[in-house]
C-alpha cells in the first residue's frame, strides 16, 4: 500500500479509462462533454505508456505518449470544429437532437 | 518512500474525483474546470515520477491550448445554461444500464491483466540504472526523438499541420455585408474619375447631385 509500484499507476490508468467510456455512454448534454471523455480516455493511456516507460527503464513509451498528445490535440482542434459548424447549420449540439442520420 | 506514497495518493485521488465531476457536473463550463484540474493534477504525477519533460508539455498543450479551446467554444455556442438531464427522459434510461455494464466490464478486464501481470526482478535494476545517470529527462528523450524517431517527429507535425486547416477550411465562412478595405481598387483610382473641374458663374453657386 505505501510502496507504489508499476500497478498503482496502471490502476489509476484503468480507473480513468473507465470513468471517460463512462461518461461517452451516460453523457446527456452536449457534444462537447463526449469530446472531453475522450480526452480523459487519451489521458489514461498517456498513464499507462509513462508509468511503463519509466519502470521498465524504455524511453520509447514517453515518445509515443508525445506523439498521443500531438494527435490528441489535432483531434480535438477538427473535433471542436466540426462541432461548431454544426451549430451553426442546425442550432443544438445536444446528443438527443443529432438524429441527422437516422442512426 | 512514504512521501512518494503521499504524493501519489493524494494527486490520484484529485485526478479520479475531478475526472468523475468532468462527466457528472451540470454546467459545462465547470466540466471543462474539471478537465483542467484533472490534467494539472496527472502532470504533476508525471513530474512525481520522473517524466519531467512530459509533464511540462501536458501542462502547456493540455491546459494552455486545448482545454482554453473548449472553454472557449463552450462560451461562444452558449451551451453552459443547458441543464444536465440525468435519468430525466424516456431516451436516456435506455443508454445508462448498457454504459454501466460496458464500462465496469473494461474496468475489470483491465484489473485482471494488470493483476495477472508479474514484476520481473531484473526490470528494477533497469529502473535504478535509468535513474542514477547523469543526463535529464529532456535531454535523453531529446535525444532519440531527434534521431531514432525523427520520421515520426515529422509525420506528427505534418498532422498538426492537416489538423490546422482542416479546423481554419472547416469554420471559415465568407460574410456578406462587410465591408473591407481593397488596396488595389484604392492605388488604381484616375485623377479623371476622382476630380472634376467646373466653372463657377457668379452668384449661381454648383449643382452635385447627379
Amino acid at each position: 500500500m505505501i510502496d507504489i509500484g508499476l500497478g498503482h499507476y496502471l490502476t489509476l490508468g484503468a480507473v480513468i479509462f473507465s470513468i471517460g467510456v463512462i461518461g461517452i455512454f451516460l453523457n446527456r448534454k452536449n457534444i462537447i462533454v463526449i469530446l472531453m471523455s475522450i480526452e480523459l480516455i487519451l489521458l489514461a493511456v498517456n498513464i499507462n505508456l509513462v508509468a511503463f516507460s519509466i519502470y521498465l527503464g524504455d524511453l520509447a513509451g514517453q515518445v509515443f505518449t508525445l506523439f498521443i498528445l500531438t494527435v490528441a490535440a489535432a483531434e480535438a482542434a477538427i473535433g471542436l470544429a466540426i462541432i461548431v459548424v454544426y451549430f451553426r447549420n442546425s442550432g443544438t449540439i445536444r446528443v438527443e437532437e443529432i438524429d441527422k442520420l437516422k442512426g | 518512500m512514504i512521501a512518494h506514497a503521499i504524493f501519489f495518493y493524494t494527486f490520484s485521488i484529485i485526478a479520479v474525483v475531478s475526472a468523475i465531476m468532468v462527466t457528472a457536473s451540470k454546467n459545462t463550463v465547470h466540466s471543462v474546470f474539471f478537465l483542467i484540474l484533472d490534467f494539472i493534477s496527472i502532470s504533476c504525477l508525471f513530474i512525481m515520477i520522473g517524466a519531467e519533460f512530459l509533464g511540462m508539455i501536458m501542462l502547456i498543450v493540455y491546459v494552455g491550448a486545448v482545454a482554453v479551446l473548449f472553454l472557449f467554444v463552450v462560451m461562444m455556442l452558449n451551451v453552459a445554461q443547458q441543464k444536465n438531464q440525468w435519468f430525466a427522459g424516456q431516451q436516456s434510461s435506455r443508454h445508462i444500464p448498457v454504459g454501466l455494464i460496458i464500462s465496469t466490464l473494461i474496468f475489470f478486464e483491465i484489473i485482471i491483466v494488470i493483476g495477472g501481470w508479474k514484476y520481473k526482478p531484473e526490470i528494477f535494476d533497469i529502473n535504478n540504472s535509468i535513474s542514477q545517470s547523469s543526463i535529464s529527462n529532456t535531454h535523453s528523450l531529446g535525444q532519440i526523438l531527434y534521431t531514432d524517431y525523427i520520421h515520426v517527429f515529422q509525420i506528427s507535425g505534418m498532422i498538426l499541420l492537416v489538423a490546422m486547416i482542416g479546423a481554419i477550411v472547416l469554420t471559415f465562412r465568407q460574410r456578406s455585408g462587410v465591408k473591407r478595405q481593397s488596396y488595389i481598387k484604392q492605388i488604381s483610382r484616375e485623377r479623371a474619375e476622382g476630380v472634376e473641374v467646373l466653372e463657377v458663374q457668379s452668384n449661381k453657386g454648383v449643382k452635385l447631385d447627379d
